[in-house]
This record gives C-alpha cells, sequence and structure tokens, in this order.
C-alpha cells in the first residue's frame, strides 16, 4: 500500500486468532463495528474481559466496510438526539483513548432543503436539536455557497433554498476504528473468534446457555447479538419475532481526485448524499434497494438515480469516473430507530435495526449495549428503544432524519 | 437490475415495478379479538428469511396490476413456477 501522507501504513498483526474456549461470560455475535464496541465498553466500563466475539466472516467485512462513514447527531426527537450526540461526544475522544488515530474529520454536514415542506421541517429540526444541546444551524443557499462552493444551488429543478448545518458532524475511516478496537479489546483479553458462524442457541428454559456455531457449541453466561442484516435468522430459530427487513443498501466511489468537496452534503428530496474521502475518492450514496435482499448486492437504478442527482448538485462531478460499487445488508425497522435491549430470553440482550445509519452510533451503541449486558438492564439512553415499542406504540419515529440521510 | 415477470406482460425490468413487501399478509378476521402483542405483530413483523420468500410486486410502469412471487432473498433467483395469482383475489 503506499502511504499518501495522511493514512497511517498497513497495520501489523492487530489481535490474535485464538480458538475458542469451551465458555465465556460473554459472547457477542458479530464482529462490526457494534459489536467490537461493546465488547471495549465491557471490558472498559464494566470490567468484563471473558468475552468472545463470533464472526461468521472477517473482523469488520460486514457493513462496518461498506458504509460511507457519516456521523452526525442532528436528528429530531428527543431519544434520538440523546443517543446519538452521546455517541457523538465519545466520538470526540474515541482515538486518543484507544491510542490509535481514525482520522475522524469533523467537517460539518448540511441537509439540503429543496421545497417549502422541507424548509419548515429541516428548520424544526434544526430548533429541536439546539433545544436538546445539539448544534444546528440555518444556512440561507448565499450561507451555503460559503461552506461548500461547488455546490449548485439555484440552477436546478429543485433549486437549493437552504440547509441545516452541524459542524461537529463529519466522516471518519471506518476501517481504522475498527481496527483500533480490536486491538484494544484484543489487549484486554477479548477473543475474536472468526469465520465461525453462529446457527443458533443452546438454550434451558427462558435462558440460553450457549450458541450454537457451524463447528460446535461455545458456552455463554450472557449473549449479545450485534449481527445487523442477518439478525432475524438468529432470533428466528428462538421464535422470537423482531420487525426487522433486511435490505441492500449501497454505495459508490470514484477515482482519487484533488480536495473539491470540503463538507457532506445530504438531499432527501433529490435523493443523493456525497463526500470527499480522506485520499480523494469522491462517495456517494442514497436509500436501500427496496426489496429484502441478503445478496449484498443492489440494482443499477438505484445507482443511475443517485449519479442523475449528485451531478445536478455538483455539476463538477460530471467528468469524474466510477470505480466502485459495492452494497451491504442493512437491517431496517419500521419507525427507522434501533433496536436496543433484552429479550424474553433473560441472558439474551439484542443490538440490531440501525438499518441505513448505524456507523455514526459505533461508539454509543457499544456503551449502551455493554451497560444492558452488563446490567441486564436497559442504560436511560437506550431505554426508549427496546422491542416493547412496536406492542406499546411509543415508536421513534426518525424517518425525517433517517431516509436518505444516514 | 432484477429481471421481474409480470403475469401479464411478462419479464421487464425491475425499475418498472414497486415493491410491496411479504405477500398474504391478511386483514385480522377480527380485529377486536387482537391483544396489543398481536396487533403489534400485524402491524409491525414481517417475515425476513434468507431464502425463499413470497412477496408482492405492482407493475406500476405497465399494467399495473398487483402480483406474487417467489424469490430467493440470499441469490435473487426466482422460481419457474411463478409467478402465480393467489386464489380468490
Ligand atoms: C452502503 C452503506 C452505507 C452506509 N453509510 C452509513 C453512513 O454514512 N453513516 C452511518 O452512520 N451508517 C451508515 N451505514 C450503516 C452502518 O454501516 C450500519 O448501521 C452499521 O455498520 C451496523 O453495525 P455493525 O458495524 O456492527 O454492522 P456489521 O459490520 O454488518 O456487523 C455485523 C457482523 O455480524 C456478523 N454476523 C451476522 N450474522 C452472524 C452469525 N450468525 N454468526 C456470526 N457472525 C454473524 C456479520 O458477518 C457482520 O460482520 C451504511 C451501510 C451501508 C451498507
Ligand atoms: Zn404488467
Amino acid at each position: 500500500m503506499v502511504a499518501d501522507g495522511n493514512t497511517p501504513a498497513p497495520p501489523e498483526r492487530l489481535w490474535r486468532n485464538p480458538e475458542p474456549k469451551r465458555n465465556y461470560d460473554v459472547v457477542i455475535v458479530g464482529a462490526g463495528g457494534h459489536g467490537l464496541a461493546t465488547a471495549y465498553y465491557l471490558a472498559r466500563n464494566h470490567g468484563l474481559t471473558d468475552i468472545a466475539v463470533v464472526e461468521r466472516g472477517w473482523l469488520a467485512g460486514g457493513n462496518m466496510a461498506r458504509n460511507t462513514t457519516i456521523i452526525r447527531s442532528n436528528y429530531l426527537l428527543d431519544a434520538s438526539a440523546a443517543l446519538y450526540d452521546h455517541a457523538l461526544r465519545l466520538w470526540e475522544e474515541l482515538h486518543e483513548e484507544l491510542d490509535y488515530e481514525f482520522h475522524f474529520s469533523q467537517r460539518g454536514v448540511l441537509n439540503l432543503a429543496h421545497t417549502e415542506q422541507e424548509v419548515r421541517d429541516a428548520r424544526r429540526r434544526a430548533f429541536a436539536n439546539e433545544l436538546n444541546g445539539v448544534d444546528a444551524e440555518w444556512l440561507t443557499p448565499d450561507e451555503i455557497s460559503e461552506v461548500c462552493p461547488i455546490l449548485n444551488t439555484s440552477n436546478l429543478r429543485y433549486p437549493v433554498l437552504g440547509a441545516t448545518y452541524q459542524r461537529r458532524a463529519g466522516i471518519a475511516k471506518h476501517d481504522l476504528v475498527a481496527w483500533g478496537l480490536a486491538r484494544k479489546c484484543d489487549e484486554m483479553g477479548v477473543d475474536f473468534i472468526q469465520n465461525r458462524e453462529v446457527t443458533g442457541f443452546v438454550t434451558d428454559g427462558d435462558r440460553v446457555t450457549g450458541v450454537r456455531t457451524d463447528s460446535g457449541d461455545i458456552g455463554a453466561g450472557r449473549v449479545g447479538l450485534a449481527a445487523a442484516g442477518r439478525t432475524t435468522l438468529l432470533t428466528d430459530t428462538l421464535g422470537v419475532r423482531l420487525p426487522l427487513q433486511s435490505h441492500p443498501l449501497q454505495a459508490m466511489a470514484t477515482e482519487i481526485l484533488e480536495p473539491v468537496h470540503p463538507c457532506v452534503v445530504m438531499s432527501n428530496h433529490v435523493h443523493v448524499y456525497t463526500s470527499q474521502a480522506h485520499k480523494g475518492e469522491l462517495v456517494l450514496g442514497a436509500g436501500v434497494d427496496t426489496h429484502n435482499g441478503y445478496a449484498q448486492r443492489g440494482s443499477v437504478h438505484v445507482i443511475e438515480n443517485q449519479l442523475a442527482a449528485a451531478v445536478e448538485l455538483f455539476p463538477v462531478f460530471a467528468r469524474a469516473h466510477l470505480l466502485r460499487t459495492w452494497a451491504g445488508t442493512v437491517d431496517v425497522t419500521p419507525d427507522a430507530s434501533p433496536i436496543i435491549g433484552p429479550t424474553p430470553y433473560e441472558n439474551l440482550f439484542v443490538n440490531c435495526g440501525w438499518g441505513t445509519g448505524g456507523f455514526k452510533a459505533t461508539p454509543g451503541a457499544g456503551w449502551v449495549f455493554a451497560h444492558t449486558i452488563a446490567t441486564g438492564e436497559p442504560h436511560p439512553l437506550n431505554e426508549p428503544y427496546g422491542m416493547e415499542r412496536f406492542t406499546s406504540g411509543a415508536l421513534i419515529d426518525e424517518h425525517g432524519a433517517a431516509a436518505v440521510a444516514h | 437490475m432484477l429481471l421481474v415477470r409480470c403475469p401479464w406482460c411478462g419479464d421487464r425490468d425491475e425499475a418498472e415495478f414497486r415493491y410491496g413487501g411479504q405477500a398474504d399478509v391478511d386483514y385480522p378476521a377480527d380485529p377486536h379479538q387482537l391483544d396489543d402483542a398481536a396487533w403489534g405483530e400485524y402491524l409491525f413483523v414481517r417475515a425476513n428469511p434468507a431464502g425463499s420468500f413470497d412477496e408482492r410486486w405492482v407493475h406500476t410502469a405497465g399494467c399495473r396490476r398487483w402480483f406474487s412471487l417467489v424469490r430467493d432473498t440470499a441469490t435473487n433467483e426466482m422460481r419457474p413456477d411463478i409467478p402465480r395469482r393467489r386464489e380468490g383475489r
């Protein structure tokens, strides 16, 4: 790998690859960002280190490797602002704590409004953010042009009427986040068991006593699921029915270009979001492919629509070459908010339903999920996020802040 | 892009269709009999298999009719014995 002055050299071996022990205090299913962060905070905050993280593929090869790394906390509702801003505050200190640079760049996010109704909704969200202590500003088109000069605000079918701006938002290098967390967990004694698929559970009444895997059982005092798009395949084996639908979510990157794009721009209305990665690729994405799917691939018309929107918003992108498109499998809930909490099995806990937007929550999700696993009770921040909200009706409807905007 | 077989129009690009999710989710025969858990389940919970899935599509840019088919959600393979029309619908 060529060092570009910006990215560190590729890592030495950062974690062991041990054979699993027969039993652990805690088994976490899934070594994505959330599984890693959960193991980290279990050790750091709760003194639990007898932990295995079991991963069917390779460490952080799922959505953690595929996301577009947008980090922000400008969600509408109180429960969401609290959860996501807590995560953002953790991001602000995490790299020092891990002693591992992952290039968290707080370059700001613009969420564009293209219709009068969007202007009203966006301003309402900015006011709500301010009341919740989340930094938010409303920018006029002229002010937007100062922040992002390459953005076309007026010469397009749906002119940009304004935008919310969160300065503390930004991007980070996802792989480095995962490696930094994994290295620290490994130092604290956490075992990563890669290439081992969890296929079900060993149960005793309303307790799980271990996980079944494709090569033998592993005993567990507690089990935490951080399996993202494949969660229901596991919970279905216990008859625990979760309101999740797994969809392909695609993204794409161009060749490496000179720095032209200073921030993150998201548009729900014309349906695209863009940023420029540290190395220089333009990174684009939008919403899910509408059908359910586990194939980690999506359809080309979805890409085509996003590119059309991107080129209208950023005429300068027209001559960039698209190099790669890819997809992950994301677990979407009916209210576009995650499910984090206990299950009918007293020592089985779920963290799922982060859908298109869980990267930004990585440390926060780990923090509250670790608390939930360690104490058996939700942390105050994830108390509203239990699966019982789909029975009580106390939904946390974040479609406005979460649809295209990841 | 998926090639979706409309029972009336034949094989067409996925872009001509809208997706309708799990097929055969019937409105509860007697909603008053449902407790909150059952009602929540009807409203919010759908099957989510990695494999064979009975699902609804509507040919929005064609004949505009709804139909069901069976697709493997892991491979996108659609079974040759389908599409089908549900009896009595
Ligand atoms: C294209 C794309 C763009 C995105 N952009 C953004 C963004 O800009 N900002 C943002 O905040 N979020 C974004 N997201 C969403 C974000 O990536 C996810 O919400 C988040 O990564 C989910 O948590 P995770 O990292 O733990 O998931 P994953 O990395 O998917 O981790 C789950 C792990 O569990 C493993 N697993 C599953 N089942 C089993 C099993 N049975 N046994 C063993 N292991 C198992 C999987 O292999 C996987 O490694 C994006 C997602 C995609 C796909
Ligand atoms: Zn038709």
